[in-house]
């Protein structure tokens, strides 16, 4: 996927969540990827906040660490 | 197998609650206050001879035939006209009533053709069987003076009282010389179709039934629902197919397979030839009424275009080779393990089939699920109602409509929200229509003036034409005018709803920023108008909200699928009759394939796949391990594909590339992968990129079960051997035994017993209760083994309803200097989604070509006229198409159907997509209209490729 239209998906989500407390919106941002994001795209997803991370809000960037990490097994299956 | 017998009682059923007793011919019985005499009779086994009645309309009294004596009371009342009374003496059969019903017969059949055995209704006629109950013998008036029967009169004048047959109409013909003026057929269109397109002009013996002003039936406002045609007791109106082949020997109960309403018809078959089908009385989701599709459209099921073999092909470039059904399945199983083999067992998915019965879309997830080992799994609700499972499940707890039809009879305020139920949802709309005749208020919120705004005897309260893209901000001023007006429903809320969250929501809502006034500018309704919808809304009783795919299909879709239940949650309309939150699903058996399973994040019975208690049911009964990873979604299986790690793809009874968005995305997925199988009636256009073609069965052709918008789970039962061979629930069985699976279903309810055991809502649901029962709602165990017309009564199925905020975020596709109108799509009456089967039927007549709906002044503008080429350009693509100049639409903005593939409105939207779901964004694409002398060169190119893929070499 483009990497414009993964961080579009990503910051869409985070605009749903950001009116909410902080550590909420980061859970329902976290939660909601890790439920619904296949690996490839979470695999995609942590990539980009590597190398082009300003392509993300600052609410997908805070919840980025409690995305369910993509295993080798998954990612590779 | 006998025809499926029903008695008609003559007038409806009374719904009062208190009894009276009285004796007909000596025979005592106690039937509702409000209950007919003919009613009281048939209830009690007494047929009183009848003409004009009939229980699907109010009683007329004018046949003069059902007369009957009471003692105590001069005259001959009618019975039909004539309600039961405590102790009441009535007689049905005495010489004085023998001799006025046989004058009347006499007059009747005085002025009507004595064609019997060669009429269509031979076998099936009221008026026969009448002249037969009163013993007619003798008719001493002949033709000699005034009569609508002959064309010529005795001295070979011109009978100017004889009209012609009208064979407009594609599916039924009037003859008006058989007509006995009994208004039946008038009264079916006003009281159960709500049409009003038939009246009866003329007085006295002039008098004679007219569509519209003495027109064809064809050009009148008649939608061809049938309702006249079932009414009529004579051949007056008859359908065609009748009439060509005969009387039906015997009938089956099945469930049609068009839109979501799903209602029950009885298949009126001549051996395997189907001659008619007729309405079910006992259908609890039509009572005995249907559209112009479901009674008359199924000519699609032997149509010449319909493929009966299997095919395949090395490439997509190649022509189409047909083959055996082994080899077909053995070369499809060898290249998706092949490519299972090279990348991953991930590389593969499915698509489910909102057309198919549950039982198939269950085989179909649990092929990805258990032979394919992953839970790539999708189906097209994803492009639909994805929004109302997340909208929904986030704050009832699951994801289903709240009420059953009949609630609508209960309901006081109708709040229609992105949804044109005339058009896409006919028979609800039809009982909403008798609803609002009674005096029930409505309110629209639609872009687009759709019909239920003003037509006979309906007018909405208001309409709030918004500006597509702001749902969110007009259900969110709702809301507002609703709690800073102090209009909510506290003790409801303080019962019912989670309170942090509710307060939480209150500190939100009441904010001046969600007001009507500040919102106005935004989303083009005025605030005076928004306030009296929403008061009319909280204080006018009963309030029912009923959605569609307005909602669901934009960037917001699921926020505002949650502003909606918030709605219902402050006015405290859930969990009664009447009330209500009502996702209208477009399709057959779309709510059915979301509780199957269908989705990549969720087992059968929205269960996420990760709980590791879920997978262990269906680890154990099917013996596999199962991924608690999320599968991939229809769109990110095509941006997988692309990106060359998603491969092959096994879609059942689905036209991605006609029906999803961004066309050019779909095709650029599609044409990337190796093996694409798909498994339908006909070559549709995902079929230009397939390897593989499976030919698919129709819905007479099965057994199996369907889901309706109710939650309703109706019987679909086999009337004919599928035309190719095998049902599909058998032929993905034979595909996952080709690759190895041991599957050994032999008949649908063994899966059904499979999805009972695993499915706590489904726990009680067996064929054989379906079989005793007519249909059930789930959940359906041994909480509510009856199943649950209405969901929610006593708390919410998730505990506490919970309110969440819902900010409006302006889409990102916005209007500017080079697309500055917004389109918006829909559908009309005749055809049905992509067209598919509606296409291959003689609904063409009324739509045979997709138009651009554009106001006046946006037309004048661009020198556009009625008629004209226009092209449509989005960022996306262009297309163009026939322009039709309306006010039906608001300045800024244009809709058209897409219903045809030459169309190709899809090239026109984008990938933009709703926030949770990734339900694309089809309501809402900013374009330029400007004129054009024909198709686009895309439009062109397309219709030769797609004639170029569909070539076919004969097997040897």
């Amino acid at each position: 996927m483009s990497p414009d239209k993964l961080a579009r998906m990503a910051n869409q989500i985070a605009k749903f969540f950001e009116t909410r407390p902080h550590d909420e919106a980061v859970e329902g941002v976290a939660a909601h990827i890790s439920d619904f994001w296949e690996p490839r795209m979470r695999a995609q997803f942590f990539e980009l906040l590597e190398t082009q991370p300003e392509l993300f809000s600052g609410l997908v960037r805070d919840a980025a660490p409690k995305v369910r990490t993509v295993t080798a097994k998954a990612a590779n299956a | 197998m006998p025809l499926v017998s029903e008695i008609d009682y003559g007038t409806p059923a009374s719904k009062s609650k208190e009894q009276v007793t009285l004796t007909i011919d000596r025979v005592d019985i106690s039937v509702p206050r409000g209950t007919s005499l003919m009613r009281a009779a048939a209830e009690a086994g007494i047929q009183v001879p009848k003409l004009c009645a009939t229980d699907m309309v109010d009683a007329f009294g004018s046949c003069r035939l059902c007369l009957v004596e009471i003692e105590g009371r001069r005259g001959t009342p009618s019975s039909c006209t004539t309600p039961a009374e405590d102790g009441m003496v009535v007689r049905t059969q005495t010489e004085q009533l023998k001799q006025l019903r046989r004058g009347v017969m006499e007059l009747y059949i005085s002025d009507h053709p004595l064609d019997c055995l060669t009429c269509a209704a031979n076998g099936d006629c009221e008026l026969q069987d009448m002249a037969g109950a009163v013993g007619l013998r003798d008719v001493r008036y002949g033709y000699e003076g005034d009569n609508h029967v002959t064309a010529r009169d005795n001295s070979g004048g011109i009978n100017m009282r004889w009209m012609p047959k009208d064979e407009s109409n594609p599916y039924f013909t009037y003859d008006p010389s058989k007509c006995i003026v009994c208004s039946r057929c008038v009264r079916a269109c006003e009281e159960v179709q709500g049409t009003f397109a038939l009246t009866i002009e003329g007085r006295g013996f002039e008098s004679r039934v007219s569509a519209g002003m003495h027109e064809a039936f064809l050009t009148s406002e008649c939608v061809s629902c049938g309702a006249c045609v079932q009414a009529c007791p004579t051949a007056t109106l008859s359908e065609k197919s009748l009439i060509e082949i005969g009387q039906p020997e015997h009938s089956v109960v099945t469930t049609c397979a068009y839109c979501g309403v799903g209602c029950s018809f009885k298949a009126e078959m001549r051996g395997q030839e189907l001659v008619r089908m007729v309405p079910y009385k006992d259908g609890k989701a039509n009572r005995g009424h249907s559209c112009v599709k479901g009674r008359f459209a199924w000519g699609y099921a032997s149509h010449k275009d319909r493929i009966l073999n299997p095919m395949i092909r090395e490439t997509v470039d190649q022509p189409w080779r047909e083959v055996s059904w082994d080899e077909a399945l053995d070369f499809a199983a060898n290249r998706l393990r092949t490519i299972q083999d090279e990348s991953g067992k991930d590389s593969i998915g499915v698509i489910t089939s909102s057309r198919c019965t549950n039982e198939e879309t269950f085989l179909v997830q649990k092929l990805a699920r258990a032979v394919f080992g992953n839970n790539n799994t999708d189906t097209c609700a994803r492009v639909c109602h994805s929004p109302t499972g997340y909208g929904l499940g986030q704050t009832f707890g699951t994801s289903a409509g709240t009420q059953d039809f009949d609630s609508v009879e209960q309901t006081d305020v109708v709040i229609v929200i992105g949804a044109n139920p005339t058009d896409g949802h006919p028979v609800f709309a039809s009982r909403l229509k008798k609803r609002l005749r009674q005096g029930a208020k409505l309110i629209v919120i639609d872009p687009r003036r759709i019909d239920l705004v003003k037509s006979p005897h309906i007018r909405a309260s208001q309409h709030l034409a918004l500006k597509p893209g702001t749902n969110v901000a007009v259900v969110t001023a709702l809301a507002h005018v609703i709690v800073t007006e102090g209009l909510h429903d506290m003790a409801f809320i303080r019962e019912r709803c989670e309170m942090d969250a509710f307060e939480d929501y209150m500190e939100f809502v009441s904010d001046p920023a969600n007001s009507p006034e500040a919102t106005e500018a935004l989303t083009s309704v005025p605030a005076s108008e928004l306030r009296a919808a929403a008061r009319l809304y909280a204080t006018g009783g009963n309030g029912a909200i009923y959605y569609g795919l307005g909602v669901t299909e934009h960037s917001q879709g699921s926020t505002t699928v949650i502003g909606i239940a918030n709605l219902a949650m402050l006015t405290g309309n859930i969990g009664r009759d009447g009330v209500g939150v009502n996702p209208l699903r477009g399709q057959n058996n779309v709510q059915g394939s979301c509780d199957m399973g269908s989705f990549p994040h969720e087992l059968p019975g929205y269960r996420h796949v990760k709980i590791p208690e879920v997978r262990d049911i269906f680890e154990k009964a099917w013996g596999v391990t199962i991924s608690d990873e999320p599968g991939l979604r229809i769109p990110n299986m095509l941006d997988a594909a692309v990106d060359g790690t998603f491969r092959g793809i096994y879609i059942q009874g689905e036209d991605i590339l006609q029906s999803d968005p961004d066309t050019k995305h779909v095709s650029a997925g599609l044409a990337a992968m190796d093996c694409v199988i798909v498994h339908d009636l006909f070559l549709n256009e995902t079929a230009n990129y397939a390897h593989v073609f499976l030919p698919g069965s129709t819905f007479l052709e099965k057994d199996g079960t369907f889901t309706n918008a109710e939650r309703r789970i109706n019987r679909v039962r086999k009337v004919m051997s599928p035309k190719n061979g095998y049902a599909d629930w058998e032929v993905t069985q034979l595909l996952a035994n080709a690759m190895g699976a041991n599957w050994n279903y032999t008949h649908p309810s063994q899966i059904m017993d499979e999805i009972a055991v695993t499915t706590p809502s489904f726990a009680n649901v067996t064929y054989e209760l379906l079989d005793e029962k007519g249909s059930v709602q789930w959940p359906c165990n041994g909480n509510t083994p009856d199943g649950s017309p209405v969901m929610h009564v006593d708390g919410f199925v998730r505990g506490k309803g919970r309110f969440i905020r819902t900010d409006y975020v302006a889409t990102d596709e916005k209007t500017g200097p080079r697309f500055p109108l917004l389109l918006t799509t829909g559908r009309i009456l005749s055809q049905y989604n992509v067209g598919a089967q509606t296409r291959r039927t003689d609904n063409v007549v009324w739509h045979d070509e997709d138009v651009l709906e554009i106001h006046p002044h946006d037309a004048e503008q661009r020198g556009v006229k009625e008629g004209d080429w226009v092209k449509l350009a989005s960022r996306a693509g262009e297309t163009s198409l026939r322009a039709h100049v309306t006010d039906r639409v608001s300045p800024g903005v244009v809709y058209t159907t897409f219903h045809h593939p030459g169309t190709q409105a899809n090239v026109i939207t984008t990938d933009y997509s709703d926030w949770a779901t990734n339900c694309p964004e089809y309501k809402v694409t900013a374009v330029q209209v400007s004129a054009s002398n024909g198709p686009t060169e895309w439009q062109e190119n397309y219709k030769e490729f797609s004639e170029r893929s569909r070539r076919i070499e004969a097997a040897e």
